[in-house]
């Protein structure tokens, strides 16, 4: 088999990853090294795919053979799909040459099981090893760590790489238990809780070498070398949406505690999405994007906008609304917190108004201590009206009626009406050509 | 009317050295027209308005321009004198102008000088980013900062062999004036090879030890396809999933007018035209009789040589 068909299987399978993320490591050129590379804090997306969805490392396995038998999963092992495997120099070669190119920040492997846990992470950690020792590369590396390999893998795999991420996969125990008979949902928080403790580590323990004076003494050693680093971008999880019967709720309960335990730099969502030779256990339809896409809606709230995940889901359903985002929904069911005056709330407060982002809050807050904020300025500013003006006070400005009034009266009324229609009306149907 | 005619479209340390003198001078910015020998500012002007007073470069001494410091507190008639002759802004002023002037709206000079009165007539109102000018002006360094990641981003190098062994080539056509600018991103990243970038206004190119820039490049000079391409091209195919087709985001982030430059984006129309007819088949396949597995041995908790 030829390098062109390996990769067309290696990245085939490992497209329903959804992480590409090259951000948040340390910083880093090639300007003194040997050899290549550069990480410059943000990521680059280098391309998208019509998918939409962006192309920054190359992700691909080392291997799509597995012996695991995760039924979401298209490399498992009863899967009848094309296998094949690549040698570790071919992985290198391909990073690099795509690198030169500038096609890519880095690259992203991951792998199937074979043979054993440590054997398959012995390969992948190789893979690294190489790329950073014999090759001074100081691009992006992404490795995929499988829960049960051994502490002393862990640890190599953290000092090549930029950022590790252990799948759970699904969000209850239950579920895993269910589809993935082989995976250990105990094992994986195992493994991540180690993780944690090897990046928080590795951060003191470099932060206290860069804070130590520098002394310049006759005859003295030298200084020591700085603490070698670990997954300096932290580390990273995926869940898979619409495979089990978990609810947004429950979805979102087990990221924030995700986030919390683990300090996860992101949780990633992923609509389950059909698959070549799907399992026959599975229901195949559609992949639920827009539940995907009000998912990520609801973590960004918890991450930067100082929500708690029990208030963003509906109580009654325990699902996020299809029709509107996350923050409008719990604007349209909390009528007794609105209106916000722009010039007197708190930022905490004004992050909960509908149509306000992060930087616009920064820019009224900004602007608030020169002059006072007036209903034009928002205009101005390109906000979407028709969603914040119900909301908000501003000089020339207030609601029409009272917010409660019409908010107090079934949700589908009259505000909603106004609010709703602002954002784009989404029917809760997937997936259409164009 | 004076009239400053600024070397290039990028002379931002002419600006600077220019605009400080009109200051001091005390010219408000209505009394200026600014152009660069590249494009006249006003070519449907009336050119008796003009009395073609050309201002005068600075002398040497001044070519630090305006110090990027807070301006230190000051009061009284003799203090404002004082800040006539130096003249000092916000670091804030600073970052905004090294953006703005890159774009390619022609008015952007007299924009940042407007701004530069302002901030000299009234300091305080530099902080309200609502004011429409200031909004303005962010905007257009949004959009040269957008320029500038685009270039890191789409820049495709080809190997090219040549008597000193492998030479990377790229052309590119950049938005805005954003060529130099961007530059310096490759040559800390690419810093051991040798590579040229070419676009239709400059050439850049980097030996190992420093950025040169030479005149425009030509298309022709970039070989278009090579093995090496080919494997990009298979990857683009292999990852794209045609069960999430979402194209106005794909156009979002990476607009039509850079497609041209872009191996892969040859494929974006057949990909998208497949889309829906391979996640049909995938729905309508149905399951297979699964391949027989052997069951894998785990590990025990208590394997002795671990």
């Amino acid at each position: 088999m030829d390098i062109n068909q390996k990769l067309a299987i290696l990245a085939d399978a490992a497209k329903y990853d959804a992480s590409c993320a090259s951000s948040g490591t340390d910083k880093r050129d090639s300007s003194r090294g040997k050899g290549i590379g550069s990480t410059e804090g943000m990521g680059i997306c280098h391309s998208y795919a019509p998918d939409g969805r962006c192309i920054s490392l190359l992700k691909i396995l080392l291997t799509n053979h597995c012996q695991y038998d995760c039924l979401y999963c298209v490399n498992r092992a009863s899967s009848n799909v094309p296998r094949a495997r690549f040698r570790v120099e071919e992985v290198v070669s391909l990073t690099l040459d795509f690198y030169r190119r500038n096609y890519i920040e880095g690259l992203f492997l991951s792998s199937g099981i074979v043979k054993s846990p440590d054997f398959t992470m012995e390969q992948v950690v190789e893979v690294a090893r190489v790329l950073r020792e014999e090759h001074d590369f100081r691009g992006y590396i992404h490795l995929k760590t499988i829960p049960d390999a051994s502490e002393d893998l862990l640890q190599r795999a953290g000092r090549y790489a930029d950022r590790l991420s252990i799948n759970v996969e699904l969000p209850t125990e239950q579920g895993l238990q269910q589809l993935a008979p082989e995976k250990n949902g105990v094992a994986i928080q195992r493994s991540m809780g180690r993780l944690k403790i090897h990046i928080d580590d590795a951060k003191e323990a470099r932060k206290a070498a860069s804070a130590a004076p520098i002394r310049v003494i006759p005859g003295a050693a030298s200084r020591p070398a700085r603490p070698p680093r670990f997954a300096p971008a932290g580390q990273s999880t995926q869940m898979i949406v619409g495979a089990d019967g978990s609810d947004d709720r429950s979805i979102l309960r087990s990221s924030a505690n995700l986030y919390n335990r683990f300090r996860m730099r992101r949780v990633y969502y992923s609509a389950f999405s059909p698959i070549p030779d799907a399992s026959q256990a599975l229901p195949l339809k559609s992949p639920p994007l827009v539940r995907e896409h009000r998912l990520y809606q609801a973590d960004w709230l918890m991450r930067f906008y100082g929500f708690g995940h029990e208030e963003i889901v509906d109580d009654g359903t325990g699902l996020l609304r299809l029709d509107v985002d996350p923050k409008l929904a719990w604007a349209l069911a909390h009528p007794e917190r609105f209106p916000v005056d722009l010039n007197m709330a708190p930022r905490e407060l004004l992050l909960r108004v509908p149509g306000l982002g992060v930087e616009s809050v920064g820019k009224l807050l900004q602007a608030r201590r020169l002059r006072r904020i007036r209903a034009d300025d928002l205009r101005q500013m390109k906000l979407p009206i028709r969603k914040l003006l119900p909301f908000v006070v501003a000089d020339g400005h207030r609601p029409r009626s009272e917010v409660g009034d019409h908010l107090l009266a079934r949700p589908g009324a009259s505000l909603l009406d106004a609010a709703a229609s602002a954002s784009p009306a989404i029917p809760p149907v997937q997936m259409g050509l164009f | 009317m004076k009239r400053v005619t600024l070397q290039g479209p990028v002379d931002i340390s002419g600006f600077r050295r220019e605009a400080r003198a009109l200051v001091g001078a005390g010219v408000p910015p209505d009394q200026v027209r600014w152009s660069t020998d590249s494009a006249p500012a006003d070519l449907f002007g009336d050119p008796e308005a003009d009395d073609d007073s050309v201002v005068p470069a600075a002398p040497e001494g001044v070519r630090d321009l305006f110090d990027a410091v807070v301006p230190a507190v000051s009061s009284g008639a003799a203090a404002t004198d004082q800040r006539s002759a130096r003249f000092s802004v916000p670091a804030s002023f600073l970052n905004l102008c090294t953006s703005v002037l890159l774009h390619s709206e022609p008015q952007r000079f007299d924009l940042m000088y407007r701004l530069l009165w302002r901030l000299r007539s009234s300091p305080d109102s530099w902080q309200d980013r609502l004011d429409p000018e200031r909004r303005r002006a962010d905007q257009m360094a949004r959009e040269v900062r957008r320029a500038i990641h685009k270039m890191h981003a789409f820049v495709r190098f080809f190997p090219v062999a040549d008597a000193d062994g492998e030479r990377y080539l790229a052309w590119f056509e950049p938005d805005h004036f954003v060529e130099e600018a961007a530059a310096p991103f490759f040559a800390r990243r690419f810093a051991n090879m040798r590579w040229a970038i070419l676009t239709p206004r400059c050439s850049l190119s980097w030996d190992g030890q420093a950025i040169h820039t030479g005149p425009a490049g030509r298309r022709e000079d970039v070989p278009p396809m090579d093995a090496g391409a080919e494997l990009w091209l298979t990857y683009y195919r292999s990852i794209f999933n045609p069960a999430r087709l979402k194209v106005s985001m794909m156009e979002k982030e990476m607009p039509r007018r850079y497609w041209a430059n872009l191996p892969e984006a040859a494929l974006i129309e057949p990909l998208i035209a497949q889309a829906q007819g391979r996640t049909e088949d995938m729905l309508a396949s149905g399951a297979t009789v699964p391949r027989k597995i052997r069951p894998m041995k785990r590990p025990g908790p208590a394997t002795p040589d671990r």
